[in-house]
């Protein structure tokens, strides 16, 4: 019964980050090798999300007046920002952490057990981390793209981590008494899908195909979040020098490499530099090639996909595609 | 005296077009005017979408570059379109994109909206205009809006929501469907997915 009710939760969270959208990795629809079970599984969610979830949220929002709600949202909100603060420091950013504590030590105090968000007012903003992010942070790729039972659109890297880790830094899995930790958990799953409920409704208006929007937009909004919204820009297909040839590649259809791309260590684009010189990758010791995209090549084209770790004294390096594959020294700065 | 000053500035500041402006300046314009009619217009925050459409089709399509989104979202097979495909894409394109922003537009409860300070440089003709909604409970999700200067000024051609570009996203779709359907067969799950959103709006008024 907790699994499933954890499990609900999950789908909140995800379908929270979902609901507003996702950057295709380009060639997106080869991150979802296992898209027939994939389609299958969003039904059976869209199925149980209108039979008992939506249905729940949306009577909650009828009955609870706004201020109410916002209070339980904070509540919640308030609890989280302990494990957001940890996440944090575990990518680095000490002082977004330190800010993340500071949160949690104003709001459950000043702001009543969580109930008002005073620390938002104060100028410390709330941040948006899981262990997830952290993983992408340090560099471990997303995997093929899943649709996990109930808790919805995840990924290999995403789900395991919500499954494995993200539920030991949550407070709500510490408090003892059962029936209580089932009841706060389940207010707050009806609490976050009643906050979506706008947004999902717009996602199923806009959407072509409901299955590809949200995936689309899942990954999209993952990627920014990892970036805390400032992703390296994706490369504009329609300018690359494809030859636009595709005959007999059907399955790979949406299949795009990117113009190498020359990125500073916070991951903003400097160049687009597709024939520009290389430098063998070996000058760099300190780099290393992540074959980050398992992604598989248009006709025509050899070699792989890089995504470079960025080396903290190096100012930018290049990611290069094709068969000119190495890393070049934009500029150094030790 | 005072009076005389404040007058004319309020002169000069009407004056001033939209193609003159920053990007920047030009996007907080935009937010403010219409903001301001949203808070004061009781059957806009009824969600009355008539009236919205309205506002946006006056307010904020003319800031817009369809072609170009439309272009963006189908990517490498832009080109395998017609002349004619292109614009009857760019239409329908353009309608299922009003009829987002419109309802997402009916959704706002008087959220604080804050500017960013724009990163460009003084000729840059390509920049991105960043803002963030500040809500409670949960970080501020951010809107940005890409924008390229064209000789009519300054125009959007994507909107970022909180990473997730509202144009790009249809991109493996357009794919899928290009390559399932062609390009006419795009067109009619466009043309279809407007008409279902039509009779939607028109069976339950609001």
């Amino acid at each position: 019964m907790n699994i499933i009710l954890r499990r609900f939760l999950g789908l909140l969270l995800v379908a929270a980050a979902v609901g507003l959208g996702g950057c295709a990795t380009p060639g997106g629809s080869l991150n979802d090798p296992l898209e027939g079970y994939n389609r299958a599984m969003f039904g059976f969610n869209e199925g149980v999300d209108k039979a008992i979830i939506k249905p729940l949220a949306s009577g909650y929002k009828t009955v609870m007046p706004e201020f109410a709600r916002t209070g339980v949202t904070n509540f919640f909100a308030n609890l989280g920002d302990l494990w957001i603060g940890i996440n944090n420091i575990l990518q680095g950013k000490v002082g977004a952490g330190a800010s993340d504590f500071g949160r949690f030590a104003i709001n459950s105090t000043i702001g009543i057990v969580g109930l008002f968000d005073i620390a938002s007012n104060a100028g410390f903003e709330k941040h948006n981390e899981d262990f997830g992010q952290t993983l992408g942070r340090w560099g471990v790729g997303n995997g093929a793209y899943v649709v996990l039972p109930i808790l919805g659109p995840s990924s290999v890297r995403d789900g395991l981590s919500l499954l494995a880790v993200d539920w030991r830094g949550d407070p709500l899995w510490y408090v003892g008494n059962i029936p209580t930790r089932n009841e706060l958990i389940g207010v707050r799953v009806v609490d976050n899908r009643a906050n979506l409920l706008d947004v999902s409704r717009l996602a199923e208006e806009a959407a072509l195909d409901h299955y590809a929007y949200v995936r689309d937009a899942f990954l999209q909004r993952r990627r920014s979040l990892i970036y805390d919204g400032d992703p390296p820009p994706e490369p504009e297909p329609g300018k690359t020098s494809e030859s636009g040839d595709s005959k007999g590649t059907a399955a790979r259809a949406g299949t795009e490499l990117p113009p190498a791309q020359i990125t500073t260590e916070r991951g903003e684009r400097i160049v687009t530099a597709v024939d520009e010189e290389f430098t063998p990758a070996q000058e760099f010791s300190e780099a290393s090639v992540q074959s980050a995209a398992v992604r598989q090549e248009p006709a025509g084209v050899t070699g792989a996909v890089y995504e470079p770790r960025i080396p903290s004294n190096y100012d930018a390096l290049l990611a290069v595609s094709g068969d000119r594959t190495g890393l070049a020294r934009v500029s150094l700065r030790p | 005296m005072k009076l005389f000053f404040a007058l004319c500035f309020s002169f000069f500041a009407n004056t001033v077009s939209a193609q003159d402006l920053a990007p920047d300046a030009q996007v907080k314009k935009i937010t403010d005017e219409v903001i301001e009619i949203i808070k004061q217009d009781k059957d806009i925050q009824a969600g009355n979408r008539k009236k919205i459409d309205q506002l946006v089709d006056v307010k904020v399509l003319p800031h817009f570059n369809f072609s170009r989104m439309t272009a963006l979202a189908m990517g490498r097979n832009w080109p395998k379109a017609n002349t004619e495909q292109q614009k009857v894409l760019t239409g329908e394109f353009r309608t299922l994109l009003v009829h987002t922003y419109s309802g997402a537009l009916s959704t706002y409860k008087n959220e604080v909206i804050e500017f960013r300070p724009l990163r460009a440089a003084a000729g840059d003709a390509d920049v991105t205009v960043k803002t963030q909604v500040k809500r409670s409970g949960t970080e501020p999700i951010s809107i940005d809006y890409s924008m390229e200067k064209t000789p009519g000024g300054w125009k959007v051609y994507d909107v970022v929501v909180g990473g997730v570009s509202l144009v790009t996203n249809y991109r493996e779709t357009f794919n899928a469907e290009i390559r399932d359907g062609g390009v006419d067969g795009l067109i009619k799950s466009l043309a279809g997915k407007n008409r279902s959103l039509e009779l939607q709006a028109s069976s339950k008024p609001k």
